[in-house]
C-alpha cells in the first residue's frame, strides 16, 4: 500500500471541529494517484456500480490491489444523471431477489461507508390506469409477497389520501384505479453514492483514476492481460467492465458482441418549491415519474428515445410528452417552471434485465444492461460482481444473469415491471 | 427531434416515424442447420457502435414504407437515406 493516510471519519464531531477552522482543513475524500504499471483487478468505469464493485472487492474479498479507471469524472455517467428511484418490486424471482439484495444493502449503506447517501424510504407508488394495469399490479404484488418483499395494493381513495394533488377524479384523462406501493422503496442522493463508495474504496487502498479512458483490451491466449488507456498501458490480472451506455464499445475492444442497444434517456428538474409530493409516483402507462428532492425540486423522468444514441441528449418531443402526462396527473403543477434538463445513455437489454458475469475471454467480466433502472441496484450489483470477479464464478444471486442466457433462451422478461420504468 | 428525409415524402419530423433498429441483419439459413449461438447472434446481438450507423425507419404516419437511414449515433447527423432493396441497401 502506498501509504494512504487513514481516512478521517465523518461525524457530528468532525463537523464541529472543521467548522472551527472554517471548513478549510477537510481531508480530500480520495487520493488521485498516478496509475501503477499493473493491478490484480482493473475496473473500467467509475460510476456507482464500478466504485461499489471495487469497495466490495476490498471489503468482502480482501483484494485491494485494484484500480478504477474513469474516462471523465466520478459519477458523470448515468449515476449522476438518474432520477434516483430505489425499489425491489420486480416480477420474476431472479430479478426481485437481486434488487432486494441491493435494497437491504441500501438500508445500512450510509453507516457502512460512513457517508450520508440520503437514502430516504418514502415509498414508491406504481399507478394503475386500466383494469389490465390493475391485474398486472395484483399479480406483481402477490409475486413480491411470495418472494418476501413488502408490497401492497392501494385503491384510488388510498392513493388520493397519500398524494392529495394527484387527479383521481373519474373524468381524468388518465383515471387512477389504484396503485402498488412498496413502502421500503424511495430515493437516494446519486452523487453521494459515487463519492461515498469512492472514498470507502480509496480508504481500503483502491486507486481511483479519473480522466483515464480505456481504449483497448489486451488479450493473450484467450486471457485478458491488461488495458490500453489514454494514460498508457496498465496490466491487469482481471478486468471488470462496468461502462453502462458504452458497454458495447468496450465489448468490441475484446472482440465480443452484446445484446445491447444504447439509447438516450432524459430527466428534468423544476425550480425548488414547498413540499407537495412526499413519495415517489410512477406511471408506466404514460411514461411519467415524479418525486420531490429534499431541496424542493420536482424530479421528473421521461421514456427513452426510440433510436440508438451516444450523445447524452435526447429529443424535445419526448420530454414534452412526459410533461403533458404529468400535467394531466397533477393539474396544479401546470405553472411550475423547469430549471434543467439532461440526458444519459442507457444500455437496453432485450429482456430488460442486466448482464452480470463472465465472458468467453478468461479474466474478463461484464456488468451491464441495467438500462433505465440500475441506480437502485448499485450496492447489490457491486456486491455480486465483486464476488464474480474474486471467485471467477457468479454469486448465486447473479448466476441467472449470464450472457449465455441469450443462447440458452433462459430470458428473464421484466418488461412488465421494468420496461419503461426506473 | 430528428428531421428525417423519407425517400418518398421528403424531410419530415421524427414523430411521424418509428425506428426499426440496426439494418442489414440477415436471418440465418436452414433452421435445423443453425446453431444456438448463431441464432442468438441473429436475434439479440447488435453492433451498437459509436459513429455512422445504418438503421431501418418506418414512415408510420406517412407513406408507411420502410427505408434505411445512415446516421451518426454520437452527433445524430443524418448522412443519407436508401430505399429498401436499392443497390446500397442490400441486404
Ligand atoms: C435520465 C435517467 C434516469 C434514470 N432513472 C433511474 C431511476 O430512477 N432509478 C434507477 O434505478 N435507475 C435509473 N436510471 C438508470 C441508472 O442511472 C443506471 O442504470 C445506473 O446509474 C448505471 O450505473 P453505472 O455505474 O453502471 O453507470 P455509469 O454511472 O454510467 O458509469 C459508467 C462509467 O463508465 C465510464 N466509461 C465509459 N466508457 C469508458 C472507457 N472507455 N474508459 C473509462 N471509463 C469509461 C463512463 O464515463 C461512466 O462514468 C436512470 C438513467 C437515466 C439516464
Ligand atoms: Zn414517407
Amino acid at each position: 500500500m502506498q501509504g494512504a493516510p487513514a481516512m478521517q471519519r465523518y461525524s457530528i464531531f468532525s463537523l464541529l471541529r472543521n467548522a472551527l477552522s472554517h471548513h478549510e482543513r477537510w481531508q480530500a475524500a480520495w487520493r488521485s494517484p498516478e496509475p501503477r504499471p499493473a493491478y490484480d483487478v482493473v475496473i473500467v468505469g467509475g460510476g456507482g456500480h464500478g466504485l461499489a464493485t471495487a469497495y466490495y472487492l476490498a471489503r468482502e474479498h480482501g483484494i485491494t490491489n485494484v484500480a478504477v479507471l474513469e474516462q471523465g469524472w466520478l459519477g458523470g455517467g448515468n449515476t449522476g444523471r438518474n432520477t434516483t428511484i430505489v425499489r425491489s418490486n420486480y416480477l420474476w424471482d431472479e430479478a426481485a431477489h437481486l434488487y432486494e439484495l441491493s435494497l437491504k444493502l441500501w438500508e445500512g449503506l450510509s453507516q457502512d461507508i460512513n457517508y450520508n447517501v440520503m437514502f430516504s424510504q418514502r415509498g414508491v407508488l406504481n399507478l394503475g390506469h386500466s383494469l389490465q394495469d390493475m391485474r398486472d399490479i395484483h399479480r406483481r404484488v402477490n409475486a413480491n409477497r411470495l418472494q418476501g418483499i413488502d408490497a401492497e395494493v392501494l385503491n384510488a381513495a388510498q392513493v388520493k389520501a397519500m398524494v392529495p394533488i394527484l387527479n383521481t377524479s373519474p373524468g381524468a384523462r388518465y383515471p387512477v384505479l389504484g396503485a402498488s406501493l412498496q413502502r421500503r422503496g424511495g430515493v437516494a442522493r446519486h452523487d453521494a453514492v459515487a463519492w461515498g463508495f469512492a472514498r470507502a474504496a480509496d480508504a481500503r487502498g483502491v486507486d481511483i483514476i479519473q480522466n483515464c479512458a480505456v481504449t483497448g483490451i489486451r488479450r493473450e491466449n484467450g486471457r485478458v492481460v491488461g488495458v490500453e488507456t489514454s494514460r498508457g498501458y496498465i496490466g491487469a490480472g482481471k478486468v471488470g467492465v462496468v461502462a453502462a451506455g458504452n458497454s458495447s464499445v468496450l465489448a468490441a475492444m475484446a472482440g465480443l458482441r452484446l445484446p445491447l442497444e444504447s439509447h438516450p434517456l432524459q430527466a428534468l428538474v423544476s425550480e425548488p418549491m414547498k413540499p407537495v409530493i412526499h413519495t415517489v409516483i410512477m406511471s408506466n402507462a404514460v411514461h411519467g415519474y415524479i418525486s420531490q428532492s429534499d431541496k424542493g425540486d420536482l424530479v421528473i423522468g421521461a421514456g427513452i428515445d426510440q433510436y440508438a444514441g451516444y450523445g447524452q441528449r435526447g429529443s424535445f418531443h419526448v420530454i414534452e410528452g412526459t410533461l403533458a402526462a404529468i400535467v394531466e396527473l397533477f393539474p396544479s403543477l401546470s405553472r411550475v417552471r423547469m430549471n434543467r434538463q439532461w440526458g444519459g445513455i442507457v444500455d437496453i437489454c432485450p429482456d430488460a434485465c442486466p448482464i452480470l458475469g463472465k465472458t468467453p475471454v478468461r479474466g474478463l467480466y461484464f456488468n451491464c444492461g441495467w438500462g433505465t433502472g440500475g441506480f437502485k441496484a448499485t450496492p447489490g450489483s457491486g456486491f455480486v460482481f465483486a464476488h464474480t470477479i474474486a471467485r471467477d464464478e457468479p454469486h448465486p444471486q447473479n448466476a441467472a444473469f449470464s450472457l449465455e442466457r441469450f443462447t440458452s433462451g433462459y430470458l428473464i422478461d421484466e418488461h412488465g415491471a421494468a420496461g419503461v420504468a426506473h | 427531434m430528428l428531421l428525417i428525409p423519407c425517400p418518398w415524402c421528403g424531410p419530415r419530423a421524427e414523430s411521424e416515424f418509428a425506428c426499426g433498429g440496426e439494418a442489414g441483419i440477415v436471418r440465418p439459413g436452414a433452421p435445423d442447420a443453425v446453431s444456438d449461438a448463431e441464432w442468438a447472434d441473429y436475434l439479440f446481438m447488435r453492433t451498437n457502435h459509436r459513429g455512422l450507423h445504418r438503421e431501418q425507419w418506418w414512415h408510420a404516419h406517412g407513406c408507411r414504407r420502410w427505408f434505411i437511414v445512415r446516421r451518426d449515433t454520437v452527433t445524430c447527423r443524418i448522412d443519407g437515406v436508401e430505399k429498401m432493396g436499392s443497390a446500397g441497401a442490400a441486404p
